[in-house]
Formats: structure tokens, C-alpha cells, sequence
């Protein structure tokens, strides 16, 4: 159960970075990566994915 | 010796013209086109000294924009921040993103080596509210590293009315809302979705909430007292018949400034628009627009659509040097150079002020009875100082029998794709002058002269580091005295 982005997708904005609940997603190099093990989807806290809605670029993907 | 005090470059006078005398109170007559003497003095002193705010003050003072806030809460059909060149000139590209720390290093660096630096503003990448974080992290250093520079923000409003109280308690006078509709349906066409209360929201709803946030936000910024500037992007076919009543519905809420923007839109952008087809409007339509918006001095015509890391005077960017990878360790900045440039640039403001006022006579005396569009090329100092070939923009002046007013720029380099030859320059310069009776320059080569005289544009180069006003009336009266003298030989 993650998402994750697509790299060649993220322009490094941080948007999904400031609204993940989870604190699941850090800035890696030029680029951000979800933490697989701390994504829970948002399941039972919204009612989509934060990161997928906040994402200018649509580069958050289901895993 | 000011001269190795400070570089003058852009606003002193020929070498050897003496400059006539400053007027003592700087209030005597009218000031050039622009000017800012009618407004109350309180929001005087706020802009007179921001290029932004002031067509007088943007001959003299620059500003750099920092690019530490790259996150975003809405997509406009006119922005993509995926792809950055280098020579493009538009909002929303930046070369290189900066931490909080880097961007005051940046701005000491600046400060160091252009004393007529008097702003820094947070205009994104992203929007500077929805990457409040950075923003304020960024503000707060520079309070306490450069405590006279004046702060500014621009954002898309979408978030504003939740940091009122961050801004105000940042010190921040200036607050730039970018609107481009009242009427949700008329938004619902600029904005694919925005991202509100943890939803990616589309269509009306976004529309609708977008467009009620910014109103809420520009009454809470004027009741808090910061002066806020609206920014509209004008979109022919969607927008542009709309734009009077954003122009009432954000003056009704006390907003200072209007500024209307035309629509940059190219394929290789990459945006909504640019791969839709979707055009901007030409220098004809705006201006026509602008005219119906009237409004003196409180509708913003020198805007140059400056990318969010743009650095030096407005239409003057030079970001390219201040790099990070360029930037000394420890800039030194001198307080003393930083006095001495405004101690000059006010007794050139007062000087320019005053022979303005003295050829407006003469332009209202000798002005042909229908209007025309004069340009003049300038490096900036209200002067026509420049080189024809060098210029990159054009200032466009209306001459009337009310005088010279300022109406607006014309970009004479086209946006990331240089011409392949000189010819080409010269042919896309040509179209830019549509519409314009007369050149004035400070020197131009045989050729060029030549193809502007079979286009039907007078060229002047006779008047070369006058004020732009005193350059216009001496041409003006030299044509007029000629044309009796030919009209009594006759």
C-alpha cells in the first residue's frame, strides 16, 4: 500500500512534500520519494491520496 | 568622483552636459507621466522607491526577485514550470532554486554590487502562500541581514487570507494578488483545478472559491493597511472583456494598483494555452484596454512580466550573473554607496520633475490635434540614452495636446529564439513599431534609419541624453517652427 512518484515527472516543487500527513515523502538529490513503509494512502485521514491531489505535474502514481 | 562611487550608468547624462539646477521643493510643477505626487504622502514614501509600484521609480531603483518558494496551490492554463531556458522572459521560470540561507547570500551579493537595489520580492516559482514556509523563513532573515530593503509579495491569493497577520508581522508593505476573473465562469476557463481544504477541486467550485478567497484577502490587506497591486493576465476570447470589472471589483476593496498583463503563450512553453492555440493579445489590443481602464497613474503600464528570479531594473535582467556558484562567500555591503546613489537619484527625480514640467508647455503647444505613439529607446533615467541597435524594448510615449504620458513598453527580442540575422531583427522590430509615428534614440546606424523611414517612422536621434519629455518637446517645437517657416515661404 504507497504511492510513488514518477521521477522524471517531479519538478521538485515539495507541494506533495508539505501536504503528506505522514511525513512519508523527503527530497532526494533534485527530486522527491515516498517512503513507502510511512505511506498509508491517506486512507481513514482524507479522501484522496494528498499527494496525488496536490502534485502540479500528475507525476504521483500508484505503486 | 561620484562617479567611482556608484555606477551611473543608466541615468547620468552625457559627459560634459551639465544638468540644470535642482528644483528645491521637488513639488513645483507637474511631474512627468507616471509621477507620484497625486497620492497621499503617506503611500508616497511607500513607492517611491519601487520600481513596481512607481513608473518614476523604476528608471532608478531595482529589485530581485528570490526563488525559494517553488510549491504551488492551483494550475492557471497559462503556467508550466516543468521546463526553465535560460532566455526565457515570463513568470514562473527560474534557473535555480534557493534555500532561505542562499537567498539572502544572494540578496547581500546584489545589495553589494547595485546600490540601487530597494526591493526583494518572493514571486514563487510556485506561489509564495502556498510555500508560506519559505516565504517567511526568507523574510525573516532578510529583516535582520538588510533591514532597508522593502518587502514584497506576490501569490495567486488562493491562501492569503490565512497569513495576514504572517505578513504584516514580517514587515511586508506590498502585496501583489494575481486575479484574472470575478465572475466564476469566466475563471473556470483559467484554472484547471486548484487545491483547497486537502481536495484538488475543478470546474465552478474552484472557480468559486479561488475567486471569493483573493476578494476576502485584498479587503483584509487594505483594512491592515499594505498597499496591494492586482495583477491580471489578459486572455483575448476569455478574459479581456471582463477585465473592467475586475479593475472596479478590486478598487471598490481598495486595492492601490491595476496592472494588466498580457497573455504569453507559445507551443514550446509547454502551458494550456501555448499548446491550445490560445493567443495573447497584441500591443494594440492592450493598449486599448488600458485606455478603457483609464485610471492614470494607478493602472501599472511599465510592467515587464519578470521571471521569479529575475535580478537589476525592470526589463534589465541579470540574473545570469548572480548564480549561486558566483556568489562571494561574504559580500560586504556599503551603506555609504547605498546613500550616495539615493541622495543622486533624488536630485535627478527633482531635475527630471522640473524639465518635464517646463517642456510640457511647449508638447502641449506644438502636439499634432490627433494623438500619436512616439518610442524611445532608454537605459533607463527617463533619458533617450540609448544605442537603436542595443535596445531590447522600446518606451512608448502618447503625445497629445495634453502632453506626454507614458502608455507602455514594446519588447523588441522575442522570447526564447533569438533571430538567425540581423535582417530578422530588424523586420521583427519593424512589426513591433506598428502603430508608431516616431523613433527616439540616441544614435542609429545608416541602415536601420533607413528601412524606419520607408515604414513611415520618423527617426530622431537629435536629442540624444535628454529627459525623454525635454527630447520630445524640442522635437516637437524644432518640427512645428519649421512647417510655419515652410507654410509662410509657401
Amino acid at each position: 500500500m504507497a504511492y510513488k512518484i514518477i521521477a522524471a515527472d517531479c519538478t521538485g516543487c515539495g507541494s506533495c512534500e508539505f501536504e503528506c500527513p505522514n511525513r512519508a515523502i523527503r527530497m532526494k538529490g533534485d527530486i522527491y520519494v515516498i517512503n513507502p513503509d510511512k505511506c498509508t494512502e491517506c486512507q481513514g485521514k482524507f479522501d484522496s491520496p494528498q499527494c496525488v491531489a496536490a502534485c502540479p505535474n500528475d507525476a504521483v502514481v500508484h505503486a | 568622483m561620484e562617479q567611482k562611487v556608484v555606477s551611473l550608468d543608466s541615468i547620468s547624462p552625457a559627459p560634459g552636459r551639465r544638468a540644470p539646477s535642482a528644483c528645491s521643493t521637488g513639488g513645483c510643477g507637474t511631474p512627468p507621466s507616471g509621477g507620484t505626487t497625486d497620492v497621499p504622502a503617506h503611500i508616497r514614501q511607500k513607492i517611491e522607491s519601487h520600481p513596481c509600484y512607481s513608473e518614476e521609480a523604476h528608471h532608478f531603483f531595482a529589485r530581485i526577485h528570490v526563488a525559494v518558494a517553488p510549491a504551488c496551490n492551483i494550475q492557471c492554463n497559462y503556467c508550466n514550470r516543468k521546463y526553465d531556458c535560460a532566455n526565457e522572459s515570463r513568470p514562473g521560470v527560474v534557473s535555480e532554486r534557493l534555500t532561505p540561507e542562499q537567498a539572502v547570500r544572494k540578496v547581500k551579493a546584489v545589495a553589494a554590487a547595485m546600490p540601487n537595489l530597494s526591493v526583494v520580492g518572493i514571486a514563487g516559482p510556485g506561489d509564495a502562500l502556498a510555500d508560506y514556509r519559505h516565504t517567511f523563513a526568507t523574510f525573516r532573515l532578510l529583516r535582520e541581514t538588510l533591514p532597508d530593503l522593502t518587502l514584497c509579495l506576490s501569490t495567486n491569493g488562493l491562501a492569503l487570507p490565512d497569513h495576514i497577520d504572517d505578513i504584516r508581522g514580517a514587515g511586508i508593505d506590498h502585496v501583489t494578488v494575481t486575479m484574472n476573473a470575478v465572475d466564476p465562469h469566466v475563471a473556470e476557463g483559467i484554472y484547471a483545478w486548484i487545491f483547497w481544504d486537502h481536495a484538488r477541486r475543478t470546474g465552478l467550485e474552484a472557480a468559486r472559491i479561488l475567486i471569493e478567497r483573493q476578494l476576502q484577502g485584498i479587503e483584509m490587506l487594505t483594512a491592515a493597511g499594505i498597499l496591494v497591486k492586482i495583477n491580471s493576465v489578459m486572455i483575448p476570447g476569455v478574459n479581456d472583456g471582463h477585465l473592467d470589472a475586475v479593475n472596479a471589483a478590486v478598487k471598490e476593496r481598495g486595492a492601490f494598483l491595476h496592472n494588466v498583463m498580457p497573455l504569453i503563450s507559445d507551443p514550446a512553453h509547454g502551458t494550456h494555452y501555448g499548446l491550445t492555440g490560445q493567443r495573447g493579445p497584441t500591443a494594440v489590443e492592450l493598449k486599448a484596454l488600458q485606455d478603457r481602464l483609464g485610471d492614470g497613474a494607478r493602472l501599472m503600464k511599465h510592467c515587464r512580466q519578470c521571471r521569479a528570479d529575475a535580478v537589476g531594473l525592470l526589463g534589465e535582467d541579470q540574473g545570469a550573473k548572480f548564480g549561486l556558484e558566483q556568489l562571494p562567500e561574504n559580500p560586504e555591503i556599503d551603506p555609504e554607496k547605498r546613500a550616495a546613489y539615493r541622495a543622486i537619484v533624488e536630485k535627478e527625480r527633482n531635475d527630471r520633475r522640473q524639465e518635464a514640467a517646463e517642456a510640457r508647455a511647449a508638447i502641449r503647444r506644438w502636439a499634432p490635434p490627433e494623438p500619436i505613439l512616439v518610442a524611445v529607446s532608454s537605459k533607463g533615467g527617463g533619458r533617450v540614452n540609448q544605442h537603436f541597435g542595443h535596445a531590447r524594448e522600446f518606451q512608448i510615449f502618447e503625445v497629445s495636446t495634453a502632453g506626454a504620458r507614458f502608455s507602455g513598453h514594446r519588447r523588441v527580442d522575442r522570447y526564447c529564439s533569438g533571430g538567425d540575422g540581423e535582417d530578422d531583427v530588424l523586420e521583427a522590430t519593424l512589426l513591433a513599431l506598428d502603430g508608431i509615428s516616431a523613433v527616439l534614440t540616441a544614435k542609429i546606424g545608416r541602415c536601420p534609419r533607413q528601412r524606419l523611414s520607408e515604414a513611415g517612422i520618423t527617426v530622431v536621434d537629435d536629442y540624444a541624453f535628454d529627459y525623454v519629455e525635454t527630447a520630445i518637446a524640442r522635437w516637437l517645437s524644432a518640427r512645428g517652427i519649421e512647417e510655419e517657416d515652410t507654410a509662410r515661404i509657401a
